[in-house]
């Protein structure tokens, strides 16, 4: 069957649908991993978003359930050059084609995803409409395109209420018994398995639980989560995120969680132009010097010209754009990042930092306090 | 980390000669980083015994010494040029091993010399078997259950606790030499064996066979502050058991999940820092197919031939960076040269999908057993880029230049399912082909998984194109189903032959439709961000980004495709030279070629590099978007001289010499004519098309007569044929590839060979010098031992030649190069073959001339004339130096190969000797050529009757060099009865102890065979010969070889004296 991607600018695609059958509406963005499309799929910071994969071949391994990073897939829809018609791996559950039909998600197959992802770098990112009718009538749909946002997303991507995930006692627990409560904006699941891995005992609280309900439990440390949307709609949250901010608990964050502490602390976000997305982006540690690989998804960054150097000094920055991708909080026990330590999808290299957050953990229970900026020597 | 200002005089270690296992990939290394050193103000040092190669020219280092790659000669270049520090990680094996070498003996200490890059201690933990388990050990990273041993009896005690099969690797060499897999002791005992002795350090590794598994490769960079990132990993769709220089390899990996990806990227990473390399590193690993455990297999830290892969997949220029991180800077310091935008700290991402395929030489040594094994046995190579896997594999199909074009190209269909599922059984150059077959037979595809290992996944995509040729050939065609077949890159000659229509039809038909190939960049990013790099591929589908420029003059330089036999790495000297002296005056330039590992693929030696076939098609589509003003075909081989018709149909002007004059010099009668015009002489002979032909036409020359078919390379399938019988065998041969063209038979004329190479502006003739062989005609060019200044020949001959070439040029309408082959018997000049195009020793001629002859042409191709480019027409005096050219071979490589030299080209690369006294330019060249003799002192000769007499005089001289010779029955007495010492020793088939006793008993420096006629492999000749070769006993063919041997022999001794090229 035919199916056609329209964006706001008037451009048509022509391709193969794929997916569901449904017509949509989302933003469209591309994401240039080479593999992890599961993992792309399932991260819910991609709610409100149609996700173009600039690798050509996609399916190729099928779908393995256990490498989803939340209960569902997120993107309104799926763009790609090629679905593998033969998945072959030894874990592979089903085929992307049946993962997508049964949650879904409609997609288009056979454009040249180049060209889209070009059209994306130039004129930054642009709505669309994946669609199967062939009668499209472009008056029409445009001003439909044009009147889209992505609107509250945090609120439909968290979870409904608080659970509990005990600590695992497998590998180098070092954070065992650590209580982190972590804030659900849409987390990856590999925020809380890293925790959890390192033998913290991990509570996850639905993005709308107040400090208050937070501090009641006591935590040893905090963590913000990944999230999808435009951070500055999370008024409320940001509110919440600037009494936890008064407290000594240390807190780390990641993405969205990492921009929300920032409005909190009285700095200011922007949207970039088309977004960072994939899993190759260089991040320098202005600490070290080191420069690591990082798994990144953000459309949106901290602008760092205003920030207060009382407040917060950047800790990590993007080496090809010099964005900023990450904060020291000045006397505090906060450090937050703009990309994504948990990986998957992506490299490994930044998970070093659940080993930075639990030292903090650690010391503040020693002696609080004496963290300067965040810059706990891990 | 800012460059380190205590470096400046690098001295860079070359890999040598081409063989198989180490071939241009270090060329394209080794010129990247060179440029990149002087870049940033360095002065650059090289030593190299290449002289086909780019980075032995002046204007890439700025001290050349072409001299033998031996400790001693490092050693005196070291202390005429004091260096301050040497990079031996560009130089493949040979040069990482030279520079450990020279670190181990306390000379680089003593002489304040400082490895760059990664240390010694580095290298001996990546390379030495047992450091390597240890350390991979403590780290925890896995390698399969294995030991090091240094004799047979602990390699079969050891086997016995981890069961068979096992493979075997030796330590320290190359391409895998001697490696292999044993399913039982006597191939244990025998792999073994053989493996132990070819090891520098004697030891080899015997290892848990994990063969089957898939075998994935990452390319890592790391620098001095410990920053590291993996540029590209791949995939070998032949899993563990192929060597992945002979595996078809796909970049991105297709099969794994992010989970597999990361798992085996973070262990690479682990292993890098771990290892602390600075610079580049290859690591590869085995990953069990239907699980997440996985092996480390191995680590070479050093750029390699995976490496010069992964940079062209990429864009990555891992060469460039690795010597920028030598010099100390940092991964986030050094921009990205291909985005101009971002920095080396990132990973490429790609948007499109790589494969490559190996060049085997099974077409040069019908003869050789055609498995592929943990030993490489692979030529060259050839990339191609598509952004589905299908138009990946079919374009690199077609590239092969192997007369295949698509999966119907060899053919199995004559087998039956149950035979086919024995013959997928075999790991050849033709599985692929046999499961394409297995699929139009209907075998399921896992069942072709279950035999071959390969994932299913790829053979889904075989089957994908297998469905296309069935769709095509049933038909009807309509326009979407072309679409999807150009979607898949079938070639439009290949859509014409299953539907039964002509190319014409199919191009028109796409034409109506709108169904034209589209050029996308090769960006490093994926479009993330504006690149400026025209690096290009095409695809149908999508639109173009290739837009046509409009400069005053646009040229397309045609390379030379992969690397193979008869044509190397010259060709791609060639390309480059002509690509920059085009640039120097003003023409944009375009490139098209398919080969990973050159320069000319460099994504900044041209304005615009298109990586495609060269077939018409291909390059139609290239013309189409670039509407060149001309294009030169005279510098890329054969590959780029068969095109010439279609670019001129194309309407694209050849610049150079017309196509009809180089038709002329190939047309047997045309050129007959020439030659009775211009007073030229040359051998009898007479075109023919059948075996009968053939054979009158002989016996109305009188035997031997040469047989060989017109427009080849190499002197492919070219014989000396004795008798009938033997005129019915190689006709048979030559016939197996359907001719398009007559095949030659001529009068075999035994004499002194001559070649020479020269410029011709139409009137004027620059010949910068005249070459001889040592080996008298009979023996291929490019395998005999080249003497520039012809010494042997007298003034009176060099005339008659300088004189001959002119008239040839001239007759032919030559603008650009000639090389004319000649044979002087006393006076007498005849010619045997004229080639109006770059040759084989082009590079070598102008480095030690001083006369760089390719740029010249190139000017006279564009109009110039040689006067006005400074020189005096006519033959150039001779140097003050002699230059001897020695062809080197990789026969202990290929298992069954006739080694026995004769018209057939079977060298794979050259190494050169040079200086003021002849004897020492000999000695260099068989030095660097790998013969250093002495060492047993004990010789073994046995020739064939015709060449007792002179087996006699060598013998005589190497017996007063203090050999002991032992002889076969024939030649023993010969030897004997002239007074020359010889024990007589039984031959094979007689009692022990026989000649391949003595071989294998490893006291034997070198043995004499020359060969009977014919190519009987069972005749003892052959056995001998080839005992030789694998048990690395310096084996020679031919008696002016041996004579040329001893010759150097009696003047070795001493310090060699060195010589910079770069000041000649």
């Amino acid at each position: 069957m035919k199916a056609f991607l329209i964006l706001e600018d008037g451009t048509v695609f022509e391709g193969t649908h794929i997916g569901a059958d449904r017509e949509i509406i989302s933003e469209i963005v591309f994401n240039t991993s080479m593999a992890g499309y599961l993992e792309v799929l399932t991260d819910p910071s991609y709610a409100g978003q149609a996700v173009c994969m600039t690798y050509p071949l996609i399916g190729n391994y099928g779908v393995c359930l256990e490498d989803m990073e939340s209960r569902r897939p997120w993107p309104d829809g799926f763009i790609v050059r090629e679905l593998s018609r033969k998945p072959s791996n030894f874990r592979c559950d089903m085929s992307l084609q049946e993962f997508l039909e049964q949650n879904g998600v409609p997609g288009i197959a056979g454009i040249d995803t180049r060209a889209l992802t070009k059209l994306l770098r130039e004129k930054g990112t642009m709505n669309g409409m994946i669609t199967a009718d062939e009668t499209y009538d472009l008056d029409r749909i445009l001003p439909r395109l044009k009147a889209y946002t992505t609107g509250k997303v945090v609120e439909k991507v968290t979870c409904s209420e608080k659970y509990i995930l005990k600590g695992e006692r497998t590998r180098e627990s070092g954070g065992r018994g650590l209580r982190v409560a972590l804030l659900d904006l849409g987390a990856k699941n590999n925020i809380a398995r890293s925790l959890v891995q390192r033998g913290c005992e991990v509570t996850v609280y639905p993005a709308h639980t107040t400090a208050g309900e937070i501090m009641a439990d006591a935590p040893d440390g905090i963590m913000l989560s990944n999230g999808p949307g435009d951070p500055k709609e999370c008024t409320g949250i940001i509110e919440q995120i600037r009494k936890l901010y008064e407290t000594d608990i240390p807190i780390f964050a990641i993405c969205l969680g990492h921009q929300l502490m920032a409005l909190a602390a009285g700095a200011d976000t922007y949207k970039l132009k088309y977004g960072h997305r994939g899993g190759n982006h260089p991040v320098k540690d202005l600490q070290t010097g080191r420069v690591y690989i990082s798994s990144q998804n953000h459309g949106y960054v901290v602008d760092t010209d205003k920030l207060d150097p009382q407040t917060a000094v950047p800790a990590f920055i993007n080496v090809n754009d010099g964005t900023n991708e990450g904060l020291a909080y000045t006397g505090k026990n906060i450090f937050t990042v703009q990309f994504h330590p948990e990986a998957c999808p992506g490299p490994r290299d930044s998970g070093y930092l659940f080993d930075r957050f639990i030292h903090m953990m650690l010391s503040q229970e020693q002696h609080v306090g004496t963290c300067e900026g965040g810059k706990c020597n891990a | 980390m800012p460059k380190n200002p205590n470096v400046k005089r690098v001295m860079v270690i070359g890999s040598g000669p081409i063989v198989i296992g180490q071939a241009a990939e270090f060329d394209y290394a080794g010129t990247q980083a060179c440029r990149s050193l002087k870049e940033e103000g360095v002065e650059v040092i090289l030593v190299n015994s290449n002289p086909a190669t780019i980075m032995t020219d002046k204007d890439i280092a700025d001290k050349v010494y072409i001299e033998p790659l031996t400790i001693q000669v490092l050693e005196q270049i070291i202390e005429k040029e004091k260096p301050d520090s040497i990079l031996p990680t560009l130089g493949g094996q040979a040069g990482l091993n030279l520079g450990m070498e020279l670190e181990e003996s306390g000379f680089l200490k003593s002489h304040q010399v400082k490895l760059l890059g990664t240390t010694a201690a580095t290298i001996r933990n990546a390379e030495g078997r047992q450091e390597f388990k240890d350390l991979m050990e403590r780290i925890g990273e896995p390698c399969a259950a294995s030991k090091v041993v240094e004799n047979v009896e602990d390699g079969v005690e050891f086997v016995r606790t981890i069961g068979y099969p096992v493979v075997l690797r030796p330590a320290y060499t190359l391409g895998g030499s001697g490696g292999g897999i044993a399913h039982d002791q006597a191939q244990l005992e025998e792999i073994l064996e053989n493996g132990l002795r070819l090891s520098r350090v004697g030891q080899v590794l015997v290892e848990r066979c994990i063969a089957g598994w898939k075998e994935i490769e990452y390319e890592v960079m790391r620098d001095g502050m410990g920053n590291c990132i993996t540029v590209c990993n791949m995939e070998n769709i032949d899993p563990v058991g192929v060597h992945t220089g002979d595996s078809i390899v796909v970049a991105p990996s297709q099969t794994l999940s992010d989970k597999e990806y990361q798992m085996l990227r973070s262990s690479a990473l682990n292993i890098i820092n771990e290892l602390e390399i600075t610079g580049g590193c290859n690591v590869q690993f085995a990953l069990h197919p239907t699980s997440f455990e996985y092996c480390v297999i191995e680590v070479n830290p050093r750029v390699s031939r995976s490496s010069a892969l992964a940079s062209k997949a990429t864009g990555y220029p891992i060469a460039k960076v690795a010597a920028k991180i030598a010099l100390g800077y940092t991964l986030d310091e050094i921009k990205n040269a291909v985005t101009g935008k971002t920095f080396a700290s990132f990973e490429p991402a790609l948007d499109y999908c790589v494969v490559k395929m190996p060049r085997l030489p099974f077409d040069k040594f019908i003869t050789a057993k055609r498995t592929l094994t943990t030993q490489m046995k692979a030529t060259g190579e050839v990339m191609s880029i598509c952004t589905n896997f299908e138009g990946a594999l079919m374009k690199a199909i077609r590239s092969l230049e192997q007369h295949v074009d698509c999966l119907l190209s060899y053919d199995f269909s004559g087998l039956s399912a149950e035979e086919l599922l024995g013959r997928l059984k075999v790991v050849d150059d033709q599985r692929l082909w046999v499961i394409a077959e297995a699929l139009r037979k209907g075998i399921d595809s896992g069942k072709i998984h279950e035999i071959t290992m390969i994932d299913e996944w790829f053979i889904d995509k075989i089957a994908c194109i297998v469905e296309m040729e069935d769709a095509l050939k049933t038909g009807p065609l309509t326009a979407g189903l072309l679409r999807e077949a150009k979607r898949m890159e079938f070639p439009d000659n290949v859509i014409a032959r299953l539907t039964g229509m002509t190319e014409d039809q199919i191009k028109d038909m796409r034409l109506a439709n709108g169904i034209t190939a589209a050029f996308k960049m090769v960006d490093t990013c994926a479009a993330e961000f504006a690149a400026g790099t025209p690096y290009y591929y095409s695809v149908y589908g999508g639109e173009s980004e290739a837009s046509e420029t409009h400069p005053p003059r646009k040229v397309l330089v045609l390379g030379s495709g992969p690397i193979r036999i008869g044509q190397g790495i010259e060709f791609d000297y060639c390309s480059v030279h002509a690509t920059w002296a085009f640039a120097r005056a003003g023409y944009e330039t375009i490139i098209i070629n398919n080969n990973p590992e050159t320069v000319s693929t460099d994504f900044d030696i041209a304005d615009k590099l298109y990586f495609e076939p060269l077939t018409p098609e291909d390059v139609e589509n290239v013309v189409n978007v670039e509407k060149p003003d001309g294009a030169v075909v005279q510098f890329g081989g054969q590959t780029a001289i068969k095109l010439t018709e279609s670019l001129m149909k194309m309407g694209v002007p050849i610049l150079g010499t017309r196509a009809e004059d180089v038709d002329a010099a190939e047309d047997r009668e045309l050129f007959d004519e020439i030659l009775q015009r211009t007073g030229i002489p040359r051998a009898a002979g007479g075109t023919v098309y059948t075996a009968a032909e053939a054979k009158a036409v002989a016996n109305r020359l009188g035997y031997p007569v040469l047989v060989r078919p017109s427009y080849v390379l190499g002197g492919q399938g070219m014989q000396i044929a004795t008798s009938d019988e033997e005129i019915q065998e190689f006709m048979e041969i030559i016939n197996r590839i359907a001719q398009d063209h007559p095949i030659l038979v001529d009068k075999y004329l035994q004499g002194k060979e001559i070649e020479v190479d020269a410029v011709c502006d139409g009137t004027d003739i620059l010949i910068p010098g005249i070459m001889e062989h040592i080996e008298r005609t009979g023996i291929h060019s490019g395998d005999s031992i080249s003497v520039y200044p012809a010494p042997t020949i007298d003034g009176v001959v060099k005339e008659k030649i300088a004189e001959y070439t002119a008239r040839l040029a001239r007759a032919l309408h030559v603008k650009g190069l000639i090389n004319i082959q000649f044979i002087a018997i006393g006076e007498e000049v005849y010619v045997i073959e004229v080639n109006p195009r770059s040759s084989r020793t082009v590079p070598y001629i102008s480095k030690v001339t001083g006369i760089p002859i390719v740029d010249l042409a190139t000017q006279v191709i564009i109009g110039r004339t040689i006067r006005e480019l400074g020189y005096e027409p006519g033959l150039q005096p001779e140097a003050k130096y002699f230059a001897v050219k020695m062809p080197v071979f990789s026969f202990e490589k290929i298992r069954g190969a006739e080694i026995s030299l004769g018209p057939e080209m079977k060298s794979t690369g050259e190494c050169l000797g040079i200086a003021k006294d002849f004897h020492e330019a000999l000695y260099k060249a068989f030095l660097g050529a790998g013969v250093q003799l002495p060492k047993h002192r004990r010789m073994i000769i046995t020739v064939k009757d015709a060449d007792k007499g002179e087996a006699i005089e060598i013998g005589r001289r190497f017996e007063k060099l203090g050999y002991i010779i032992y002889a076969t029955r024939s030649t023993a007495a010969a030897l004997n009865e002239a007074g020359v010492k010889a024990y007589k020793v039984n031959k094979i088939r007689q009692e022990s102890p026989t000649v391949m006793d003595l071989i294998l008993g490893h006291k034997i420096d070198l043995v004499i065979d020359t060969p009977t006629q014919g190519r009987d492999k069972n005749r003892d000749g052959f056995l001998i010969r080839r005992v030789s070769i694998e048990t690395g006993v310096y084996c020679i063919t031919a008696l002016d070889t041996a004579r040329a041997l001893v010759t150097s022999l009696e003047n070795a001794g001493g310090n060699l004296t060195l010589v910079d090229v770069a000041s000649l």
